[in-house]
């Protein structure tokens, strides 16, 4: 290596940080194997599945039978026979997903009971009114058939990738940053330096870029596990997920430095980054898309600093668009990395 | 000849309710190629002093100029010929003595190999050990070499021998003897006055944010008027009490203290003294437990500055 490049104090001071990374076996764990527990676990809880069963309750009658015997043609129903009383608790409890109750009393000949609100239920009714209609002799007007779509890119892992590598950057810029710089103002260090000619701007420079060297393998290990275990494929370029991964981490590190420019102690700093996380946590759309908030509340979301970096990456690795169609994206994370580092250089404290 | 450090009327006021007056109106010169010791307990306003002579605090007025430089403007011109040593600092753990010497010689422009720094603190070979691993005394000639890895003309040492053993605080002291032989100067403070008294060639005496004293180690102790110490204990049975300035009016004795059971004198001849001092404790009937001499110290020039012995002042803090 060139002895005077190396010597530069950019140089060293990152140097550092990376050995002092590397040398501590529990914080490459966090960093690396951690995002990778979370990938197969969440990967696994929302596997793309058919819907399996459908429990469903049918209310003690004289006909109670003569359904069960009706409804067992289809598979997917999960039968019972209870009293009123237990139906109901059995529905209220979620254990049940839907009532059937033959009514002898009215023109209609059954009647459903279910919560319109679940999911769950309303397959529930439709499936069962389905059988009972035929059962009863009606005769569907047209033929249609069904074909499944279960294509790489469009299941819930799929989506969920790239929110798991916005969140990455967003824990890794800010934790990583932030609890580093006050640590070593705890430990006088950083007023040890001020007794230096070693420039500030150096310092923040070398404390975001050593974050950035420990990132960018962080994504890449993501990318690979994702691909081997579930077939997570980018539709888009990679030199433009590289970027954005870049820019990203540079954004965070940007304001994992603000947030740390004035803490003095490690609960500090802990409180204000989770005031400023928990928001993007929630509505950056990590792990479901931020469209499901209120239109009142879209500019807010639309500008905080995970909500940009997670929607360019989904739109390039998922519907692989190019430069152009991410622009406004890139403009917001570029300004949020510029302004935070700008107001840390103004604001930081040594002691 | 310029002053490696002069400052005129400093003050430190520390915001809050109340205020606290850290500093209150230090005048200091000192000397290219000496060394100057700054003396006083805990809150005496000593790392207020030196860290604002760092340039680690800003003063709240007064004026403090570093090699000829003043603070205000010529910042990184002083910070490349000042080597500093805080009184504490916590050193990556995970980096070597090496790599810790390596990354503060970057941020120097001139200086001496990070090799050359850990062979004048003796620590060759520590060098690949991570810090983690080093004892307190070595981790303190580290923090030291630090200073010393930009080849300063000036040295700051906050309290370098705090807490250390007998062997680590001697190794200390020969590496701060190295550096003045070759023409460095050193601004060092310490509660420990046999400290000063072997390391400095001037010391001032700091209480409550002033300087009480400054001058020689020796000229401070001939300024009692007396260069010996008589310590004794009488043996005080029921209501038999000596009076706290007992021996006061003996002669040749410049003045006596008392501390608890202990009586103290200051004299300059211990042998027309002692005599008399016995026989007059026979004449009161007083049984004498226990009588040493000593030469006196810069702790006595603080005890009879002060009317506090260091330590009780420590123990306040």
């Amino acid at each position: 290596m060139n002895r005077s490049l190396f010597m530069h104090p950019l140089v060293q001071l990152m140097w550092a940080r990376v050995l002092e990374f590397i040398r501590q076996p529990e914080a490459v764990f966090w960093v690396y194997v951690f995002p990778l527990i979370m990938v197969v676990a969440l990967g696994l809880a929302f596997r793309s599945e058919p819907v399996e069963s459908m429990a469903v309750d049918i209310q003690e009658s004289s006909t109670a039978q003569s359904i069960r015997e009706t409804l067992e043609t289809d598979l997917r129903f999960r039968l019972r026979i209870s009293t009123e009383k237990e139906a109901r608790r059995r529905l209220r409890v979620g254990k049940a997903e839907l009532i059937v109750v033959a009514d002898e009393s009215s023109d209609a000949s059954y009647k459903y009971l279910f919560d319109p609100t679940r999911p769950g239920s309303l397959l529930a009714r439709n499936a069962t009114d389905d059988v009972l209609q035929r059962a009863a002799g009606r005769v569907d007007v047209i033929t249609t058939s069904d074909s499944e779509v279960r294509d790489p890119g469009s299941r819930y892992i799929d989506f969920l990738i790239p929110g798991l590598i916005g969140m990455g950057l967003m824990g890794g810029g800010m934790w990583g940053v932030g609890f580093a710089i006050v640590d070593m103002r705890i430990r006088q260090l950083l007023k040890r330096f001020l007794g230096t000619p070693m420039k500030k701007r150096h310092f923040l420079t070398a404390m975001m870029c050593s974050r950035l060297i420990f990132t960018i393998p962080e994504i890449v290990v993501l990318l690979v596990f994702s691909r081997l275990l579930f077939g997570v494929q980018n539709q888009g370029s990679y030199a433009l997920v590289g970027l954005l991964v870049v820019l990203g981490g540079f954004e965070f590190a940007g304001i994992g430095l603000l947030v740390a420019s004035r803490a003095k102690t490690l609960e500090a700093v802990s409180g204000l980054m989770n005031l400023v996380m928990v928001p993007m946590w929630i509505a950056s759309g990590i792990f479901f898309s931020p469209d499901r908030f209120p239109d009142l509340a879209q500019p807010f979301i639309n500008l905080l600093p995970l909500t940009p970096l997670i929607g360019a990456l989904r739109q390039v690795m998922l519907e692989g668009v190019g430069l152009t169609a991410i622009g406004s994206e890139l403009v917001i994370i570029l300004g949020w990395g510029v302004i935070t580092f700008a107001l840390a250089l103004r604001t930081f404290r040594w002691d | 000849m310029p002053y490696a450090i002069e400052c005129h009327d400093l003050r430190k006021m520390y915001a809050g309710s109340p205020p606290v007056e850290a500093v209150r109106g230090v005048d200091l010169l000192v000397e290219e190629g000496e060394c100057f010791g700054v003396l006083g307990p805990n809150g005496a306003g000593k790392t207020t002093t030196i860290e604002i002579l760092e340039g680690l605090l800003a003063a709240t007025s007064g004026e403090a100029r570093v090699l000829g430089h003043s603070w205000n403007g010529a910042g990184d011109k002083i910070r490349e010929q000042i080597g500093i040593s805080l009184q504490e600092t916590r050193l990556s753990e995970k980096l070597s003595v090496l790599e810790t010497l390596t990354l503060f010689r970057s941020f120097y422009r001139e200086g001496i190999s990070p090799k050359e720094a850990i062979k004048q603190v003796s620590l060759e070979e520590k060098a690949d050990s991570w810090i983690k691993n080093l004892s307190g005394g070595q981790k303190q000639r580290v923090a030291v070499a630090t200073a010393l890895v930009g080849d300063p003309k000036l040295l700051f040492l906050d309290e370098p021998t705090t807490g250390l053993d007998p062997q680590s605080r001697r190794e200390l002291w020969g590496i701060i003897t190295d550096f003045r032989s070759k023409g460095g100067t050193i601004l060092i403070t310490t509660h420990y006055m046999d400290e000063a008294e072997r390391l400095c060639d001037r010391v001032a005496i700091f209480d409550h944010g002033r300087i009480l004293a400054l001058d020689s180690p020796q000229n401070l102790i001939d300024g009692l008027g007396a260069d010996h110490m008589i310590d004794f204990e009488v043996d005080e049975i029921g209501d038999v009490s000596l009076p706290d300035d007992f021996g006061s009016d003996l002669p040749g004795v410049s003045a006596a203290r008392r501390d608890a059971d202990n009586h103290c004198l200051f004299v300059a001849q211990p042998h027309v003294v002692i005599p008399a001092l016995l026989s007059c404790l026979q004449e009161e009937e007083l049984e004498l437990t226990s009588l040493t001499t000593r030469q006196a110290t810069l702790e006595d020039v603080f005890v009879h500055l002060t009317g506090r012995h260091l330590d009780d002042v420590e123990d306040e803090s």
